[in-house]
């Protein structure tokens, strides 16, 4: 059952998920690397973000990226809310460790209920002109609804390096987490700074979202498959680096795609969590780490 | 160390259970006296771990699903008795606890938490490629009519998840009240300043990581005769991580009773919100009340209560 033929098609598959993978572990680099605040509650955010485009796309037939770039500002919105009461309740009490972990994964929870009570627990999916069609390069298939996330993935991976790398309030949020009474000195109010950064977190959730329901139908339970998925990639990637997270989502997606054709899909998750187990065991700082 | 009362108290509430098995007969009541049962010996077992040294653990589902597979595998290999399979399911969740202890020299914080969802979910990988324990399908259990003196089954599983839940009490409470207690509560207060104080931290970390998977290897063992058609979706369940987690932080997580009254309340509650209005919503409020404990009552009813009562004395 070895061909080059399969090999070929599994890496180009894994690298095209990769980046997709990229989109939705963005976030976790930016609030849990960059913040270290425990935002397990990441992958429902996504979720949430599936389901906003699913709505936009049932009732106007918009099309769900479009929809999921729309919905960036909301959920910009709710990602300030969210800080604000977790910065409120816990970390201006320096608790924020174990009983912020706990209010998380109780939002994570709240929030998929609340979204299966909504939508119910069957699979849901967006109608759009490029999902089913694919282009063959030679002997490789590409399937548009693996392409164009891949490619919006990359953009937003790059849009935030360079807001991250060359912006004034991407260099605070940088120094944010690395040395936030510095920051102060320097007449930057670090609260203002994380709130900002947290809330570009949750935003990217809505478009990683958006991109994970043009891959495959989506339920409210499926967030938690991607708990290990993001946080495999984010401390793979060195927790932070937002180029250390492309480069791991990449690994991630081909290790995965080379699993999941040579073993059979229901293998595929081990791979993620068992990397992530691996990573946290032997390499805690990542392969990129500070 | 006064232990008499407590054991005491202990046998009478024992006595009570067995003395219920011979007066009331509808099924539903043990069925759901089960499961909260249940749920105190996990929200114990979380809390030996989590609310005495502060290491969250996610993997409830991974310790408790450890134990029914091991059960079921038993059951299904060599049809063995009843109290090899409690046992047995036991000791390789108490196995499990080993290793993740000596995860903890590696893992603080959340990177412990994260770690023991990602064993969840590697766990329940495996035995859904495990064929001979029935895969992604499950396996349906036979269980016998009657056992022992009860005149059902469904009693008999009844007064074993009593029997674990009266002993899981009483070994927090005994670990609560011994050294080892306040070498535990030394490592959530400070884990470094602890060490450097000559508590042994790794030995006793390792001891609170196997009693508490033991105890939940043991809540999950009769769970295949429990529901009498194991698969890996309810026994890998989140619920159980977020009712394990709940249950003592809405009680109180720093005495051996905030579980316990967590676990009642909660479980009492659910039972009645699953039969009068749906089992989702009954989710939701674990949830929503979860969140609000967190942030507004962090010591839990027991500590509210507590309160309470020395502001009256003053």
């Amino acid at each position: 059952m070895f061909s080059m033929e399969l090999l070929l098609n599994a890496i180009t598959a894994g690298m095209l998920l990769g980046g997709f993978y990229a989109a939705v572990s963005l976030g976790i680099s930016v609030t849990f690397g960059l913040l270290d605040v425990p935002n397990i509650a990441h992958p429902v955010f996504i979720i949430a973000g599936a389901y906003a485009a699913y709505a936009m796309n049932t009732a106007f037939a918009l099309d769900p990226i479009l929809a999921g770039l729309l919905f960036t500002p909301l959920f910009y919105g709710l990602g300030v809310v969210v800080y604000r009461i977790y910065y409120v309740s816990f970390e201006k009490k320096g608790e924020q460790a174990l009983r912020g972990l706990v209010f998380f994964f109780g939002l994570l929870f709240i929030l998929e209920v609340a979204l299966s009570l909504i939508y119910g627990v069957d699979y849901r999916l967006v109608e759009a002109s490029y999902i089913g069609n694919s282009v063959s390069v030679g002997i490789v298939g590409i399937s548009l609804r693996l392409f164009i996330p891949f490619m919006v993935g990359l953009l937003l991976t790059l849009a935030l390096y360079l807001f991250l790398a060359k912006t004034f309030y991407g260099k605070a949020i940088q120094g944010v987490s690395q040395d936030s009474l510095a920051l102060r000195l320097m007449g930057a109010d670090p609260i203002h700074m994380k709130t900002i950064a947290f809330g570009l977190g949750i935003a990217t959730a809505s478009l990683a979202g958006a991109l994970l329901i043009v891959i495959a139908p989506v339920e409210p339970a499926i967030g938690r498959e991607y708990i290990g998925r993001a946080f495999a990639i984010a401390v793979l990637g060195g927790m932070g680096s937002i180029g250390g997270t492309l480069v791991a989502a990449l690994i991630l997606g081909v290790a995965e795609s080379l699993t999941s054709t040579f073993s059979g899909p229901s293998w595929s998750l081990a791979v993620s969590f068992g990397l992530l187990l691996l990573a946290l065991a032997v390499r805690p700082s990542g392969l990129f780490g500070r | 160390m006064q232990w008499k009362f407590p054991v005491l108290v202990a046998l009478s509430i024992l006595g009570v259970g067995l003395l219920l098995t011979g007066l009331v007969e509808n099924r539903y009541v043990y069925f759901a006296a089960y499961v909260i049962l249940q749920y105190v010996v996990l929200a114990t077992a979380w809390n030996i771990l989590g609310g005495y040294t502060g290491y969250v653990n996610f993997g409830t589902p991974a310790f408790f699903a450890l134990g029914a597979y091991t059960a079921t595998f038993l059951m299904l290999a060599f049809h063995a008795p009843f109290l090899v399979l409690l046992l047995a399911g036991g000791l390789v969740s108490g196995l499990l606890g080993l290793g993740i202890g000596y995860l903890t020299l590696r893992l603080k914080g959340v990177f412990f938490s994260i770690a023991t969802l990602a064993l969840t979910v590697v766990l329940q990988t495996l035995i859904i490629n495990w064929e001979f324990v029935g895969g992604a399908k499950g396996t349906s259990i036979l269980r016998p009519a009657s056992m022992l003196f009860f005149s059902n089954y469904v009693k008999f599983l009844f007064m074993v998840m009593l029997c674990l839940a009266v002993g899981a009490v009483l070994v927090a409470w005994w670990l609560e009240h011994s050294w080892i207690g306040s070498g535990l509560a030394a490592i959530r207060d400070n884990e470094e300043a602890a060490e450097c104080m000559a508590v042994p931290t790794l030995r006793l970390k390792i001891l609170a990581t196997t009693i508490s998977g033991c105890l939940m290897g043991l809540a999950g063992a009769p769970f295949p005769l429990h529901i009498t058609l194991i698969e890996p979706t309810s026994a890998f369940n989140l619920d159980y991580a977020v009712n394990s987690l709940a249950m003592p932080m809405i009680g109180g997580t720093t005495t051996w009773l905030g579980p316990l009254v967590g676990a009642v309340l909660l479980g009492v509650a659910q039972q009645a919100a699953t039969v009068t209005i749906s089992s989702e919503l009954n989710l939701l409020i674990v949830g929503v009340v979860l969140v609000a404990f967190i942030m507004l009552a962090p010591e839990g009813i027991v500590g509210l209560v507590r309160r309470l009562v020395k502001g009256e004395r003053i």
